[in-house]
């Protein structure tokens, strides 16, 4: 009897061990795939980019043009970041930026539109303002001191890392998110790269129709 | 009589649709390549980037090794992938096609980076690239070139 209670107890233990065992498993596996925990940048990103009002940095437009911040507000705006010695993926996001504004016709008048060079070395403005042409007159570029740019990034929470190549060229890692901001500077949401016309659109509409 | 002109016709047809699908697609050995194109590079000092889809027909693995343009000082396949949102580009190394499959260079994914550029690549002209395969060896094969924002084969 007394060995029948043992048993008893030990396969309790044993149940209520595996029991623990599961749930820590699934709520580790959730923590990590939609908690907290998760590294999709689409959750980080909306947990903590501030509001443009509080960031504070001071870059030059294309045009030779002093700007920062403020220039955001009063009208949504979609911000990026990319570099003009990228021949693959910037200009394939310019393009689909440039498909999207030609989507929203006259709508695309109210926003702002800016890439911002993690490449300030080799983006001057002048060649910013060669790159920027070829695409949607709306697209801005913003480049700066290398400390213009370290400041601008982390207001959005950007990360960027120059990565050799051969011959003394350099490639620049760099998170490729698009950030879209309403017309008071509230983070709204992020378009990812490739991420479907049908998605990207309706998107910024939605910024568009809250101004 | 018009049945067999119609036969005829009908035959000329087959044979047409039994060439390759389009006049852009280069063999060598059992590779073929198909619609090559290549986007126009914003003046010289940035490099530019070409496509194409390379399909293996045969049974064996062949692989990518080298690539090589005279518009370009350095030329080379990169990769471009994201992690946790963060975009990197490098040399892609060796590019396997294995036995009956195929391996597609498009943009935010394989490209032929061409560096140090001796010319610019203009929209409406065309790139002559030599890619050089393990098994199949060298060709050589001719992209058009698009406008700097294309996306695709026009």
């Amino acid at each position: 009897m007394i060995r029948h209670a043992t048993y008893v107890r030990k396969t309790g233990l044993f149940m209520l061990a595996i029991f623990v065992g599961l749930a820590a498993s699934i709520g580790i596996g959730w923590w990590q795939v939609d908690g907290p925990g998760s590294d999709r940048p689409m959750n980080k990103t909306k947990a903590v980019i501030s509001p443009i009002k509080s960031m504070s940095f001071s870059l030059t437009d294309h045009e030779g043009a002093s700007v920062g911040p403020e220039i955001l507000l009063g009208r949504p705006s979609m911000v990026f970041f990319g570099y003009t010695f990228c021949p693959d993926v910037c200009p394939t996001t310019l393009a689909d930026i440039t498909g999207w504004l030609e989507d929203l016709g006259p709508d695309a008048k109210h926003l702002n539109v800016v890439l911002i060079s993690v490449d300030p070395e080799r983006d001057t403005p002048a060649v910013l303002a060669d790159y920027v042409a070829a695409f949607h007159p709306k697209i801005r570029g913003w480049t700066g001191s290398l400390q213009d740019l370290s400041r601008a990034a982390s207001a959005f929470r950007v990360t960027y890392k120059k990565v050799p190549l051969d011959d003394k060229d350099y490639a620049m890692d760099h998170t490729s998110s698009v950030f879209l901001f309403d017309a008071s500077g509230q983070f709204r949401n992020t378009i990812d790269f490739h991420e479907n016309r049908e998605i990207a659109v309706p998107k910024i509409r939605r910024v568009l129709r809250d101004r | 009589m018009l049945r067999l002109l119609s036969q005829a016709l009908l035959s000329i047809v087959f044979i047409l649709s039994a060439l390759p699908v389009s006049a852009d697609s280069t063999r060598v050995g059992d590779l073929v390549i198909d619609s090559p194109w290549a986007r126009a590079s914003i003046g010289m000092s940035r490099p530019a980037a070409a496509y194409m889809t390379i399909r293996n027909e045969g049974t064996v693995s062949d692989a990518l090794l080298a690539v090589s343009t005279p518009l370009s000082g350095m030329a080379e396949v990169h990769a471009t992938s994201t992690k946790n949102g963060v975009m990197s580009m490098g040399p892609a190394g060796p590019v396997e096609i294995q036995g009956g499959g195929n391996v597609l260079l498009a943009p935010g994914g394989l490209h032929i980076m061409m560096m140090k550029l001796k010319k610019a690549l203009i929209k409406g002209k065309t790139v002559e690239i030599t890619l050089a395969f393990k098994r199949s060896g060298k060709v050589t094969v001719t992209a058009p070139i698009y406008g700097p924002g294309a996306t695709r084969p026009e």
